[in-house]
């Protein structure tokens, strides 16, 4: 390998999105390695998709600072990278004395951290914002929103993409070697680079260590959840919490962008940071525990489950730390270390990044990017647009007339779009979380065949080498005859 | 907007049948809209026999007998449309239609919902563990086999003994994977004793009854499944578990009437059987709307799905030529051993047939229709089963013009 790329980001997250977003401002040869099939497979998809208002952190934190400062940019984001987002609010929800209590050190702690729009409510209030939950008094934060997360993440990295930026799925850093600049080892070609942003989310202390900075604790806090079906939405127009711990936000009920409900999460340390299996009890725990504060959960409504773990970097007693990020100029000079990116990272991730790029130009100046285009455009969605409007997208292009997936009114102009997607991924679930094909009722039991059948089309490949989400994860194993 | 006098969302065996059924009794004015390319319905997945032993009294395939009454809707030159994706539905009888071509409406006097069911998927089921590649319906298996020409398998394990999933075991091994046994939940089997036979015990599929998957194993293809036995409140039964590896699951755990599109409009729906609340003339709680097949209730046989989609076109020419049904204000409720019923509500005045399932294996018992503490109408059955729909024929003369029914088993 001989081309040498001015940075190198390993990990294709939010975060390391975020990052090769903010250098595509500058004229570097910028790469991101991504051992995934595709963005945002990990941490950064797997939560509750909540844009924080910044109050839950210590002052003086990194945490609080650039959640407050990313919840403020929300709004721009969304208008410049065309993903959906919703301010909201959200609520707290408390019943006691003690929790009247936390919710005071909550509002007080929020104040100073700079997170704007907090107030406490009363019952009445409350019923007015959120009808169906149960609790006599919360505190509301207005500022406080939700998102999609992998859209926010594809988003953040197409922008990247078409101001520059190289991307590399399947391709797992497995050594770094440091000499003039570094050499980055995959399975599939080394990588020459000036500069490395070590992105890697839950591999984060693993490139650490390569990086030669050792002695980092990552632990891992995985959360379990359960998804409603959209009926569910009308009934929960904002987040519903209980009244946090210290270190826990609780078991809370979260719409989505598009009208579903997230139950969860749990939170219990784990080794494994690569085992995603949700076990019964937990499920039914998760339903019990909500319910305690919106009590609509019921078992016919729940279409799937997920979990996610969030990497948290703790001291030698246990104690969870702040977001990291640094240069170690005596250690790994022009190398960009971030350990420990945990929630509320997706809140964070661009002023996490801008700080990245404030770190690097502390020690080296960048050239702008002339060219620069902060805008870019999502797939144009058929669903919840006026008739006349779906209209004139049929006679503009008649694959709009085309209903693949009826349960969420998803068109074959769309999974076309979405096939031909820019970072070049091809696997069914880039194509699912890309238009939201096959997330319905029926769970693609009517339209996978169409859509397998269309990755094989498009991308002139046979039906055993359709990928689903992960590396190794085959569809089919072939074909039952030979076609004539 | 164009004005029709019928409407039929969905071309499958109940829309194809009702619409058959309109133009012989003279209605002309109406329209089949079907979301795929193709008239048939689920039909055209399924290749093996055993349809329309009832209707034709033969044998055949589900393509030949979709395509029965697809030939008749040619030669009579009943106006359909394919690719025609209905997306909205309202109680004044406005549909909304997407197709290439554009974006259709139509207000009809009559719509008749035809849209068949859907699988119970791994979400439904709440099935723990991880999301590999490799959990399929069984549905889906069987489209992606029969009608895409691709091979979902190679090691599987199959949950739930409905008929599609043991219908499922035999075309897999015939396609030269292996099948190393189905899993029931409950006691007793829930599909068809002709498909234990013909499906399963002739390929020496083993079946294995009380038992459940409860962990799906690996993070890119499935690798395996823990399975246990389970308790009689269904729980699993701790130091049961075995693994099995395999390389696909089939689910085949229950289907539920597709009514997304009845709920948006408003129907009312029976919470036990997932389909729209109706009268003795299938017609739901909005006027005009009627519903029939799978869409109203679970059916065993096809055979039934075409008798009752005819039952209640007969009803409904009646309607749009402005007949005035004598209202349905006598209720009909499922008791004890009884699963679901159809009618829910009847006007008590002329003859009905009642459709039913129970919820358990019963041997020699009785199914009985009270009214008042009278009985109004029993069966005898020598065997009843969860699997089998029972229809009884109940006689105007012997009701009263008040009073709940109940239906339950002796």
């Amino acid at each position: 390998m001989t081309v040498t790329y001015d940075v190198v980001i390993i990990g294709a997250g939010v975060i390391g999105s975020a990052v090769a977003r903010e250098l595509s401002r500058y004229h570097l040869k910028t790469a991101v390695l991504e051992k995934n099939l595709d963005v945002c497979n990990e941490t950064s998809g797997r939560n509750s998709a909540v844009v924080h208002g910044g109050f839950a952190y210590d002052e003086g934190t990194k945490k609080a600072r650039f959640c407050v400062e990313g919840n403020r940019m929300m709004e721009q984001l969304s208008k410049e990278l065309d993903f959906p987002f919703l301010c909201c609010g959200k609520v707290l929800v408390g019943n006691t004395d003690a929790d009247m209590e936390q919710l005071r050190r909550t509002m007080e702690q929020g104040a100073k951290n700079g997170a704007e729009g907090l107030s406490l409510i009363d019952e009445k209030k409350l019923h007015e914002l959120v009808p169906a939950v149960v609790g006599k008094f919360a505190m509301w934060s207005k500022t406080s929103g939700i998102l999609d997360p992998f859209l926010y993440t594809v988003a953040l990295a197409e922008n990247a993409h078409a101001n520059g930026t190289e991307y590399f799925f399947d391709h797992e850093v497995t050594g770094i070697t440091k000499g003039e600049g570094y050499v980055l080892h995959t399975a599939r070609g080394d990588f020459r680079t000036r500069w490395v942003v070590n992105a890697a989310g839950l591999g984060c202390g693993k490139i650490s260590d390569m990086l030669g900075i050792t002695g980092y604790r990552v632990i891992g806090s995985k959360g379990n959840y359960i998804i409603l079906n959209k009926k569910l939405g009308e009934l929960l127009p904002m987040p519903v919490y209980p009244v946090p711990s210290n270190t826990y936000m609780g078991i809370h009920v979260t719409p989505t962008v598009d009208g579903n409900v997230t139950v969860g999460p749990d939170a219990e340390n784990t080794e494994d940071f690569a085992y995603y299996g949700v076990p019964q009890k937990k499920m039914e725990y998760l339903a019990e525990s909500a319910s305690k504060l919106w009590p609509h959960i019921r078992k016919e409504d729940q279409i799937r489950n997920f979990s996610g773990i969030l990497p948290k970097w703790v001291d030698a007693h246990g104690a969870i730390q702040d977001f990291q990020i640094e240069i170690r100029d005596d250690i790994a000079p022009h190398a960009v270390n971030l350990v420990g990116i945990e929630s509320p990272g997706l809140t964070a991730a661009v002023p996490i990044a801008q700080y990245v790029v404030e770190l690097m130009k502390e020690r080296e100046e960048f050239e702008e990017n002339p060219s620069f285009n902060p805008n870019r455009k999502g797939i144009v969605r058929f669903a919840g647009r006026s008739r006349a409007e779906q209209e004139a997208l049929i006679r503009q292009n008649p694959d709009y007339g085309e209903i693949v997936c009826q349960c969420e009114e998803i068109t074959r102009a769309e999974l076309l779009e979405a096939i031909r997607n820019p970072l070049g991924v091809s696997t069914m679930t880039g194509i699912k979380y890309r238009t939201r094909a096959m997330m319905g009722n029926c769970q693609a039991g009517f339209c996978q065949m169409k859509i397998e059948r269309m990755l094989e089309q498009e991308l002139g490949i046979r039906p055993e080498e359709v990928v689903y989400s992960r590396k190794g994860s085959w569809v089919l194993s072939g074909k039952l005859r030979e076609e004539g | 907007m164009e004005r029709k006098e019928a409407v039929i969302i969905g071309g499958g065996p109940a829309g194809l049948a009702a619409a058959l059924k309109l133009w012989e009794k003279g209605i002309r004015d109406l329209l089949i809209l079907e979301r795929e390319d193709h008239l048939g319905g689920i039909l055209r997945q399924c290749i093996h026999d055993g349809f329309g032993l009832g209707r034709f009294g033969k044998s055949l395939s589900g393509p030949e007998y979709a395509q029965a009454f697809i030939d008749e809707i040619i030669r009579n030159k009943i106006p359909y449309l394919t690719g025609a994706a209905v997306m909205g539905l309202t109680k004044d009888r406005q549909i909304t239609v997407i197709t290439r071509e554009g974006v259709r409406r139509y207000e009809a006097k009559a719509v008749i919902l035809a849209m068949g069911c859907k699988e119970r998927s791994r979400g439904a089921l709440g099935i723990p563990g991880e999301r590999p590649a490799g959990v399929f319906t069984a549905g889906t298996a069987q489209a992606y086999m029969n009608l895409y020409n691709r091979m979902p398998a190679k090691e599987a394990v199959i949950l739930g003994s409905g008929d599609i999933g043991m219908i499922m075991a035999r075309r897999l091994t015939l396609e030269g994977a292996h099948v190393q046994a189905v899993f029931e939940l409950m006691p007793h089997p829930s599909g068809l004793p002709r498909n234990i036979i013909q499906c399963l015990e002739d390929y020496k599929i083993p079946l294995y009854l009380s038992h459940t998957v409860t962990e799906i194993h690996g993070d890119a293809r499935l690798t395996g499944v823990t399975v246990a036995e389970v308790d009689g409140h269904r729980k699993p039964i701790a130091g049961t578990e075995k693994r099995y590896d395999c390389d696909t699951l089939i689910l085949s755990a229950g289907l539920i009437p597709d009514n997304q599109l009845s709920a948006d409009a408003g129907v009312v729906l029976d919470s036990r059987t997932k389909g729209a609340v109706v009268d003795e003339h299938f017609q739901t709680s909005i006027p005009g709307v009627f519903a029939a097949g799978n869409v109203l209730h679970v059916h065993d046989l096809v055979d039934f799905v075409s008798m009752e989609a005819e039952a209640l076109a007969s009803d409904a020419a009646d309607y749009i030529r402005g007949a005035n049904f004598v209202p349905c204000t006598v209720r009909i409720r499922a008791g004890e051993g009884i699963g679901h019923i159809v009618p829910q509500k009847i006007s008590a005045e002329r003859d009905f047939r009642l459709s039913l399932r129970v919820r358990d294996h019963y041997k020699d018992c009785r199914i009985v229709v009270r009214q008042g503490g009278q009985t109004v109408a029993s069966k005898k059955m020598k065997k009843a089963i969860p699997a089998e729909m029972i229809q009884m024929n109940i006689k105007a003369e012997k009701l009263q013009k008040e009073g709940e029914l109940e239906v339950c088993v002796q």
